[in-house]
Formats: structure tokens, sequence, C-alpha cells
């Protein structure tokens, strides 16, 4: 099932990101933060906070590994599942 | 129609199934490292363009000499500094294909200076990426020719010295002198604003050779927060606050809307064309033709000789139809010229193996056979000969006799009986037949053909083959 989203929303791989975080600095809305938690090569790994992503992308565009950060605009069609890992 | 999802470009692999380590996901470069970001950029414009199938991408020395494990395109991986040279290229034979040569600062500014320019100077239809960290990152962060005045690398602990190392080279003005690159600009893979910039720039630099408009070049600043001993926040800030100001971000030239474009045909190269460039034209492959070898005596078996003698004795020629000869009775062959600048006189020599196995080195210190036509050689090789080895020398230009008592010495009147025969030019030959003829080495047959091969001149062949027919009954 596909469906329109209402809101934006980013999603980050943790064992593609590096905690190198280019994107929490660079996110204009503050909503991406480094986790306590540890991916399987030890690096403390960019979340979303869960609320006010804009899907302006900026985040996208600070991170240098291909890909470690999507994000959704709102609008954007996508599969169901990849809602419920929102 | 706005993209409304932001998600890894089609260009990269899915798996990055060439990196031999086991992480097949992610990049081999640091946390936070500039060339991801532009790897990001170049791929969005790649994919957005539609061009991914066309891309080349020349591959340098440096971090990003990896390229080829991350971008689903064409690659070649070059020499250092060589990428303009060998896009060039590329984009000679291949007009149609979208060539980007990816460079970093010590490739591009310092061992590839000279090919850069030339490449630009010449306009040729490429993009380069200049990646500039102001330091070789790979190595462990030495000084580069972009090393900021002061900044401290692990070569300049005390900071760049601009009197001792000079100023760093500012490659974007540098090109934009020329008459003819259409694009050159400066960005900073650092803050939304420059990325945006960036991401603007790398699309326009590409789309100028699809439009066929001619040489684009963006430099970008790229943070290297291992080689700087900075976190990434603080090493993009650096870029934004000290860098650029040293190496101010901008458009340098933009022509691209004057130039008049060049329209690319896609080559297709016909099994007949290529038939013909390689000189087989009408297809029609000649049967090789199998030679017979003589049986050899062991101690005359795989030999490694050195000729030596004046410039202009044909010294070179000699070796050279014996190595031919050697292949044609397929033999594996080596042939090592070394001579000095002089086209006459001063002195040459030559090493040859012709072997019955694979030949690890071409050089021959140790020579098996020495075969030497004038004085100072035969003073000069003497002993480097093996003991149970062989020289030829002609006795009618050296006036002294070999010393060695370990060694076989045949002299030779090569030169005598050339100049008998008519000029003194084939005395060569006559070595050559010499040493066949005492030897059984090579056959007649085989080096006469050799002679057909190498010879130029074919007035000569006739001259040639009596010589060498001189030589071999004067040893037998």
């Amino acid at each position: 099932m596909q469906v329109t989203l209402q809101k934006a929303f980013v999603k980050i791989d943790k064992e593609q990101c590096k905690g190198c975080t280019l994107c929490i600095e660079t996110c204009p809305v503050d909503v991406l933060k480094i986790s306590d938690r540890f991916n399987s090569r030890g690096y403390h790994y960019t979340e979303y906070v869960g609320d006010g992503c804009t899907g302006c992308g900026v985040c996208f565009y600070a991170c240098p590994e291909p890909g470690a950060i999507t994000v959704y605009k709102r609008g954007a069609i996508v599969d169901e599942e990849v809602l419920s890992e929102a | 129609m706005a993209t409304t999802i932001l998600k890894k470009p089609s260009t990269f692999y899915e798996v990055f199934t060439r990196k031999p380590d086991a992480d097949k996901i992610n990049t081999h470069y640091c946390p936070g490292c500039g060339h991801g970001k532009l790897h990001k950029l170049i791929a969005e414009a790649i994919e957005d363009l539609g061009i991914q199938d066309r891309v080349i991408i020349i591959n340098p020395v440096g971090c990003s000499v990896f390229l080829y494990y991350y971008f689903d395109t064409g690659h070649i991986q070059v020499a250092h500094g060589r990428a303009p040279a060998v896009a060039t290229g590329i984009k000679r034979v291949h007009p149609h294909s979208i060539v980007i040569s990816y460079q970093g600062d010590g490739d591009l500014a310092a061992i590839g200076g000279n090919e850069i320019l030339h490449a630009a100077n010449r306009g040729e239809h490429i993009t380069v990426f200049f990646v500039n960290n102001a330091i070789y990152g790979m190595t462990g962060g030495q000084m580069a020719p972009t090393t900021l005045p002061g900044m401290k690398t692990t070569t300049t602990p005390r900071g760049r010295d601009i009197h001792n190392e000079g100023y760093p080279l500012k490659m974007a003005e540098l090109i934009a002198t020329l008459e003819a690159p259409v694009y050159v600009e400066r960005v900073a893979l650092t803050d939304a604003k420059n990325m945006a910039k960036a991401r603007k720039a790398v699309r326009k630099a590409i789309q100028i050779q699809v439009e066929g408009k001619g040489f684009a070049f963006v430099e970008a600043l790229s943070a290297c927060p291992t080689g700087w001993g900075m976190n990434p926040p603080d090493a993009e800030r650096w870029i934004n606050e000290v860098m650029t100001k040293y190496f101010p971000l901008g458009v340098f030239k933009d022509i691209s809307d004057k130039v008049e474009p060049v329209k690319f045909e896609r080559k297709i190269l016909t099994p007949e064309d290529i038939k013909k460039a390689i000189g087989i034209d009408g297809g029609e492959i000649t049967q090789v033709k199998k030679y017979q070898r003589n049986t050899v005596a062991e101690k005359y078996k795989n030999p490694k000789i050195k000729i030596a003698g004046f410039g202009g004795q044909g010294i070179l020629l000699l070796g050279l139809v014996l190595t031919q000869a050697g292949m044609l009775e397929e033999y594996h062959v080596s042939w090592l010229p070394s001579y000095g600048p002089e086209m006459r006189g001063g002195t040459a020599n030559c090493h040859v193996n012709i072997s019955e196995t694979e030949i690890a080195s071409p050089l021959v210190s140790i020579p098996t056979v020495l075969i030497v036509m004038n004085r100072p050689s035969l003073e000069k090789f003497e002993r480097t000969v093996k003991p149970g080895g062989i020289i030829f020398y002609d006795n009618s230009l050296i006036d002294i006799e070999p010393s060695r008592k370990d060694v076989e010495v045949v002299a030779v009147p090569a030169t005598k009986i050339a100049d008998d025969l008519g000029s003194t030019k084939v005395a060569n030959m006559v070595m050559i037949g010499a040493y066949i003829g005492y030897t059984g080495i090579l056959t007649k047959e085989s080096v006469f053909d050799a002679l057909d091969m190498m010879v130029k001149r074919k007035e000569f062949n006739e001259l040639n083959r009596r010589a060498v027919e001189a030589g071999m009954k004067f040893v037998m």
C-alpha cells in the first residue's frame, strides 16, 4: 500500500552513520540529535527526534555518506512500511 | 516538479561490492570528509542529467583513488596527477562520453600542475572537480601546494613559511586567466548555503560538457577533519572563516553563454574499422610462420648478451635483430638499449636476453655473451663476463686481446670482412653471423626474416644477408 505523506520526516540508517554530526550542525529546526547508543562500528549515530522535520533537505547534502540519510518531504508517495519506520 | 524524496542517488552502487573489506555499505572516508559530500553532488547531477551510461570518471591518486568502489559509471584509475592527460585521451576517442576528472590538491596542483594547465589551455571538453583540503590527506597531512601560510602540517611543523615554501597556489584563479576554459568556480563543501552553491556549480560544470561547450573546472574547498585534527563541524567552520580568506569563493570565469557548442557524435567502431586501424585491412590474417630451432649446446642456451661499441656501428640494431629472430623462434626475449644523447660517436650498448623460460629482468649485468666492437667497450665490460662465458670482439678495430682465461674468446675481423663486402656499415651483421654460426643459438632463416622486419631500407637487405653469411662462414 502506498500513502502520501502528510508531514516530512528524515530517516537515518544508523549503520551508515559515522557520527560526524554535520547534519545536526546544519539542521535549521534542530530536530536531529546524537544518540547515546552506538552502532556496530562504534559510532554514536544521529537520530531524528521524531517530530518537526520540514523536509528542507540540508542534512542530506551535509552528510558525506551516500545512503545514511533519506529525506521524505511532505507530499511524497511512499510504501506504508517506510511510514511505520518514521 | 520538485523531488519529494532525497535519497542515495542511483549513480552509486547499491552495495559497494568492489570494496575488498567486509563493510560494503559505507565509504572508506573518515567521518565528516568533504569527498563524500562532493561525491553525492556529482552522483545526483549525473542521475538528474540522465547520463550515467556515458560517464567515465578518471580516478586520481589520493583518498579518492577508490571512486570506482562507489560510482556505477566507467572508470580509469591513473598515475598521480595524470588525470587530465588521460581524460583528454578518453574524450578524444570517445567524444560522446562525459569525462570527469576528479582530483585532490596534491594530485592536481603539485605533481599534476603541468597536466591540468595544459588540458585547460587546450580547452579539452572535460569536467574537472578539484578537491582542495590544503594538505596531502591520504599520506598523513603533509604540506600541499595549497597549504595556507602559517598552517601547520606534518612537513611544516612550525607552519608554512612563505619565504621557504612559497605561497599557496590559487588554481581556480590561475586557470581562469587562460583563454580556453569556459567555466571556473570555487565553492566550499560546508554549510547549507555553500552546499547549495556547490550543488549548482557541479551541475553546471557537467552540463557544460553535455552541451559540448568546453572545459569546466570546479574547485571545492573540502574538510579533512582527520588531517587537520578538528572535529567535522569545526573543520567546516575553519573553511568558512579561514580558508575562504585566502581562497575566495565565487565564479572566476563563465563564458558558457558565449561559446559555440561542439556537437559530438557517438562513434561506433565496426569490426572493419578496427581491422583497418590495426593494419589488417580486408580482414586477412596471414598464417603465422613456424620456425625450427637449432639444437643448441647446453652452454650456449639462454644467453644473457651484452653488445657494445661506438654509436653508429649498429649496436642497437644488432641487438634488435637477435631479439626479433629469437621471438620468431618463440623464445622469451628482451632488449634494453643504453646510449648517450649522440646519434653518432659516443658509446652504445644493449642488453639482450634469449631464453627458454620467462625473463625476470631485461638487465644484463653479468653477461654470458659479450659482443664488443670497440676497444673501450672491451676494456669496460670484459671483467663483467660470467666465467665460462664467451666474448666476441672485432679484432680489426680492437688492437688488444681479451685477457680473461676463464672465458671463450672469438676474434672476428668484422669491420674488415664488412669492408671487403662493400661497406663497413654491415660489420654488425658480420658479428650476428659469427655469433649464430658459432653457437647455433638462432637459425639463419629466422635472422634473415628478422632483418627484413627490422631494417627499413630494403636496398641493404642483400648486403646484410651476405654479411651475416660471411660472419657465419668465418667461424664455422
